[in-house]
């Protein structure tokens, strides 16, 4: 389909990644109609404000839309699984079927590497199949479940594709940016082992790009999942060392041999689950797992059936960031 | 103990699920009067009509599922073949019906199978362990169908006096064996883990899969009493008639070989070989018993199938040249020249062997050889350090067309005695020390011994003659020397084993002329240019070209040791304006350039040509040395075992090349022509060989001074020679618009990425340049196809972190740009081969770097 004329329906418009894919697809044409609770400040789009668990507010937003690109969820690291379930799972539910019934072409399901890594190292994986039973924590638990939806309702009438941007980072960043700055800033933001292992991420322009690639690629790549990236995988050190150089904070400087990482990060986890405490734990095994072992992914397979390419490298990003946060 | 109804059990089929087995392969099969047989049997699965059969026989205690990837492959669009493989009553999957079964019995119940099914010709048999005599068995009562066979670690023979393969002697003794075979899995688990490399969990689970249980066992215990170990044996008739039979085979016979072997040594691979004087032989350095789990079997097998059996004709190489000069006529011519030939300096002395000394003394020994027994094609194993004799010996063999057969002693003990062992000399020269490994190791029984060996030494080894006695033989003797042809085999000369075991690479006798004619015209050495050989394989020319050789004083096999003052020495000793070295030799002459008294400066200063070979030798080094010798020409040489010289370079010639991808190493030498086959998207070298410029890929490299073929290691042959006339080198690198060479890395070190294919060697150099790297590897980590680079580091001050900081790894990807750098690691030391000391063992590098950017720990 062409996006000149069309309606898109972008849900999670608020967050960095959703702001960009609304202002890329205003940019290129579309009509884009925006979905979630608060407002999301793109200019050129139409805020529909509402809750993923809201039926009819599901139903208001998709009306006469041509197409949807589906962000919003619940994205944090800890809390009870149900909540999850019920953004994650039940919120596509509705939103698949209201964007069918209402006649819509396309649904981009946005979705995460984390939906088929049942642990261990990722190197130059494949985007292997989401594993709703075996996927690490209730995010990606979740978020695999709902994948899985999503790929299920693909038909003649409504083409749905998967598309896993791993790692999103940029200017105004509050998930890997966010936290990795406010560790190191308190001190708190430690190497585990040897802080070699590769890990590839996604500057957001680039996985912004790639969503909308998603919505006019051809029928015939639909039905699947596409892991997006740079495709500039680096060691977990020397990325944390760069975002932490670009936004102006200390470098990391403690080391915790990975064994104790994600041993602490354990007993903290269920220190967290039981305790009233706020926010989230330093450290959870989570986390440490993701800081201890490679992630990155093969490429080819996405590059070739969405039709796209990464625009922005890895330190043209990294130099974006530091003229965002030198100007903030 | 089992009741004989207990030992009862139906044929069945394998369970679901056995990794790279397709239940739709198997069959029941009843035969009547025989039993029930479990076969894998690919006849559905084939796209046309087969070529024929391939009949597969497991030994014991396997089953069918050894010969899972043959059944597989042999479905292939082209030329499919039909592949049945039979579990063998008692085994498997088959009948178990409680009869103990002989040798006779299983050829006979094969040949039931193979007519219940309608078997017909052309049939190719294939047999592993004791399966093999089954199969030949087989193959002798069918010769109307027979069409080829292949046999995998088999025996057929047991000398007379001799028992049983040393292994299986414990569980042939009647109380063990039981025990070992039957009662435990010890015997099962013992042959599963003869396979290099270990099996993996899942394949070792259905190898065992048809013999939980004892009862289940019970046909293993009795295959191995039936090994005809006695010459009473009941099987011994049997054995013995098939054992004659094979000798009358004239089909094509594939001899497919682990070396690593304890049960089927090489003693049974030579019987073969002898029994099968056609057979083409494959003999693998690193494989075991099972030989088809360690090696691509399938791949293997059928690719034999189509050179020996498909209607095309074999390439037969014509001659590129019909003249031919012997490589020892320019000796021979001088027999009465009593000038020197030879100028060996050593302790201040120098000993000086006229050409008619050695002339004489190379006709001597070839008579004696011949006196002794010694016949054209003979291999003659020669573990003689470089000097007079090693050189009278050389030539002494080819002149009676013995093949000699040299390994370097940088193979260290057991890959010297590898190497020579899988050459199969018929004879052994060497010193006291060498003919100890060879009579403890089981070289060969023929031992001639060069030097001084002690008296009663000499007696234990049985030593036939010191070769002043063979030299004695030979004076008195009257024999007609054989005039060996230039198509006859001269040489098999070992690779040094820096990249991988060393292989014996086959010269003929115009290959060994060519190659003295190469370096003759290349260098510029004859009848009136003496030379001096500071790298004694060069020594072994001279008398070859006619020219004139010195050897320094120095320890030959620690080059490192030759002086600025020796050099002169020997320059002086010949007046020679030549002088060929090796890079640890030119190290050593500079390290001493200080002891040079203004003579023997004025000596060095009229060398005009200076050669180091033997290894890559920095640029670094030959500049140092132009300073010593200014009015030499610094040449360097690029070629390989199978191979050289394939091109030459100059200082002059590095410095106008200049920078570049890889390493300059010149034009092909005269005769020779060097071609590139172009690497693929996946990094491997498919394209048709071309000499255009800046084509990246295979280096192809011909000329008659090449290796005609790889001894017994007919696979390997294969895919180094499958361009007609030339030898692939598994180097990469690209040609230029000046027609130069350029070396790139290895084939097998190239990084495939998703942007393309990275050579190595260039991304070394310019990290080189970065300050505080002393040296560094380019390697790739993760799946082929999208590996990413990584660059490794050997730095100057040492680092605390693995990870390289932030400038370090800012330097390195500047310098590589625009090739992108996943990540930049440091390694207190990074490891080289053991032989040269200086090729980076990236390989193990890789190995490191993708364990420790995957987040494990892993040690360099």
């Amino acid at each position: 389909m062409t996006l000149d004329g069309s309606t898109v329906l972008v849900t999670g418009a608020s967050g960095m990644l959703g702001g960009a894919v609304a202002r890329t697809l205003a940019a290129r044409g579309a009509r884009v109609r925006t979905f979630q609770r608060r407002p999301a400040h793109v200019d050129g789009a139409h805020d529909v404000l509402g809750s993923l668990t809201d039926s009819v507010a599901v139903e208001r937003a998709v009306d006469g839309c041509d197409a949807v690109v589906h962000l919003a969820a619940k994205v944090d690291i800890t809390g009870p699984e149900h909540e999850y379930r019920q953004v994650n799972v039940e919120g596509t539910r509705h939103l698949l079927a209201a964007a069918r019934a209402s006649g819509a072409r396309r649904f981009v399901q946005v979705s995460s590497p984390s939906v088929a890594h049942i642990g261990g190292s990722l190197v130059g994986a494949p985007a292997g199949p989401a594993e709703p039973g075996l996927a690490r924590g209730p995010y990606a638990r979740t978020k695999a479940a709902a994948e899985l939806l999503a790929l299920a309702a693909d038909s003649d009438a409504m083409r749905v594709v998967a598309v896993r941007p791993h790692v999103v980072w940029g200017p105004g960043d509050t998930q890997l940016v966010g936290r990795v700055v406010a560790r190191a800033r308190a001190g708190r933001l430690p190497v585990l082992g040897s802080g070699a292992p590769l890990i590839d991420t996604t500057y957001v322009d680039n996985a912004a790009d790639a969503l909308v690639a998603a919505v006019t690629a051809p029928d015939d790549v639909c039905g699947q999942a596409y892991v997006v990236t740079n495709g500039e995988p680096r060691p977990v050190v020397e990325l944390l060392r760069a975002i932490c150089a670009a936004s102006g904070a200390p470098a990391p400087r403690v080391h915790v041999p990975g064994v104790v990482a994600r041993a602490l990060g354990g007993g903290l986890d269920a220190v967290w689950a039981r305790l009233p405490l706020a926010g989230e734990p330093p450290l959870t095994r989570f986390v440490a797992e993701q800081l201890s072992t490679a992630h990155w992914f093969d490429q080819r397979r996405t590059r070739e059936a969405l039709g796209w390419s990464p625009r922005v490298s890895l330190d043209e990003g990294l130099a974006r960031l530091a003229a965002a946060s030198a100007s903030a | 103990m089992s009741s004989a109804d207990g030992r009862r059990a139906p044929a069945s089929l394998p369970p679901a699920g056995l990794p790279g087995l397709d239940p739709a392969w198997s069959r029941l099969v009843d035969v009547p009067g025989s039993g029930t047989w479990h076969v894998l049997d690919n006849r559905d699965a084939l796209p046309a009509e087969p070529v024929g059969t391939i009949l597969c026989v497991h030994g014991n205690p396997t089953w069918s599922y050894l010969w899972r990837r043959l059944v597989a492959a042999g479905a292939r669009a082209d030329r499919p073949w039909r592949v049945v493989a039979v579990d063998q009553l008692g085994m498997g999957f088959s009948e178990r019906d409680g009869r103990v079964r002989r040798l006779e019995d299983r050829v006979a119940d094969l040949g039931a199978l193979t007519k219940e099914l309608g078997l017909e010709g052309p049939v190719v048999t294939a047999g592993h362990d004791w399966g093999g005599v089954v199969s030949l068995g087989w193959a002798a009562e069918h010769r109307d169908v027979l069409a080829g066979v292949v046999l995998l670690n088999t025996a057929i023979h047991l000398p007379p006096g001799d028992r049983a393969p040393a292994v299986l002697r414990p569980a042939m003794a009647p109380g063990v064996r039981t025990a070992s075979t039957v009662t435990t899995t010890a015997f099962l688990d013992t042959t599963l883990a003869l396979a290099h490399p270990t099996l993996a969990p899942d394949v070792r689970a259905a190898f065992r899969a048809p013999y939980r249980t004892a009862d289940r066992r019970q046909a293993i215990g009795d295959f191995v009493a039936d090994i005809p170990a006695t010459a009473d044996h009941p099987s011994r008739p049997t054995l013995d008639r098939i054992a004659a039979a094979v000798s009358t085979f004239d089909v094509p016979a594939l001899l497919l070989w682990g070396a690593r072997d304890p049960v089927f040594s090489d003693r049974f691979l030579d019987d073969l070989s002898v029994r099968l004087p056609h057979a083409d032989v494959h003999r693998s350095p690193r494989a075991g018993h099972l030989v088809g789990e360690d090696e691509d079997l399938a791949g293997g097998v059928l690719q034999w199938l189509d050179a020996r059996l498909s209607a095309a004709s074999p390439q037969e190489e014509t001659p590129v040249d019909a003249s031919w000069t012997p490589l020892g006529a320019a000796l021979a011519d001088r027999q009465d020249d009593d000038g020197p030939a030879l100028v060996e300096l050593h302790g201040g002395r120098t000993r000086t062997i006229p050409w008619s000394l050695l002339a004489t003394r190379v006709d001597e020994l070839a008579r004696g050889l011949v006196t002794l027994g010694v016949q054209t094609g003979d291999r003659v194993a020669v573990l003689v350090p470089p000097g007079g004799d090693l050189t009278a010996v050389l030539y002494a063999c080819l002149r009676i067309g013995a093949v000699v057969v040299v390994a370097d002693a940088g193979l260290g003990v057991r890959g010297l005695s590898r190497a020579v062992r899988s050459a199969r000399p018929a004879a052994v020269v060497g010193i006291e020390r060498a003919l100890v490994a060879a009579r403890a190791l089981g070289w060969s029984s023929t031992l001639v011994a060069a030097g001084p060996v002690r008296r009663r030494l000499r007696r234990a080894l049985g030593v036939v003659a010191t070769l002043p006695e063979v030299a004695d033989l030979g004076r008195v003797s009257a024999v007609d020397l054989p005039t060996p042809g230039p198509g006859d085999e001269a040489a098999v000369l070992f690779t040094s084993g820096s990249t991988g075991p060393a292989k014996g690479a086959v010269y003929t006798q115009r290959g060994l002329s060519a190659m003295r004619d190469a370096v003759g015209r290349t260098y510029g050495v004859g009848p009136d240019h003496p030379f001096v050989a500071a790298f004694a394989p060069f020594a072994l020319l001279g008398p070859a070209l006619g020219a004139t050789t010195a050897s320094p004083d120095m320890d030959v096999t620690a080059p490192r040791t030759l002086t600025a003052r020796a050099l002169a020495d020997a320059v002086r000793a010949i007046d020679g304006r030549v002088v060929f070295a090796s890079p640890a030799a030119l190290a050593g002459v500079l390290a001493t350039q200080g002891d040079l008294t203004p003579a023997d400066r004025a000596a060095l200063a009229e060398v005009t040509t200076f050669l180091s070979a033997g290894a890559p030798v920095p640029e670094r080094l030959l500049a140092e040395a132009a300073e010593l010798l200014p009015r030499a020409a610094l040449h360097t040489p690029y070629g390989m075992t199978e191979m050289l010289p394939v091109t030459d370079i100059d200082l002059a010639g590095i410095r106008a090349a200049g920078p570049g991808d890889g390493v300059c190493v010149g034009r092909p030498v005269a005769g020779a022509d060097v071609r590139i086959s172009a690497l693929d998207a996946d990094g491997c070298a498919t394209g048709e060989p071309t000499a255009e410029p800046g084509v990246v890929g295979e280096v192809l490299v011909s000329g008659p001074h090449r290796k005609v073929r790889y001894d017994r290691l007919w696979l390997t042959e294969q895919a180094s020679s499958r361009d007609p006339g030339a030898h692939r080198t598994g180097d990469v690198g690209h040609l230029d618009a000046e027609g130069r060479l350029w070396v790139e890395g290895r084939l097998a070190h190239v990084v495939v990425t998703a942007d393309g294919v990275v050579t190595p060697v260039g991304v070394e150099q310019r990290v080189d340049e970065v300050p505080g790297v002393v040296r560094s590897a380019g390697v790739g980590v993760g799946p082929r196809g999208t590996q990413q680079l990584v660059v490794v580091v050997e730095p100057q001050a040492p680092a605390r972190e693995v990870v390289a900081d932030e400038q370090l790894a800012a330097a390195v990807r500047a310098a590589v740009a625009p090739l992108r750098v996943a990540a930049v690691l440091v390694a207190a030391r990074l490891p080289t081969d053991v032989r040269h000391n200086s090729k980076i063992d990236r390989a193990a590098v890789a190995a490191w770097a993708d364990a420790v950017l995957a987040g494990r720990r892993a040690r360099l």
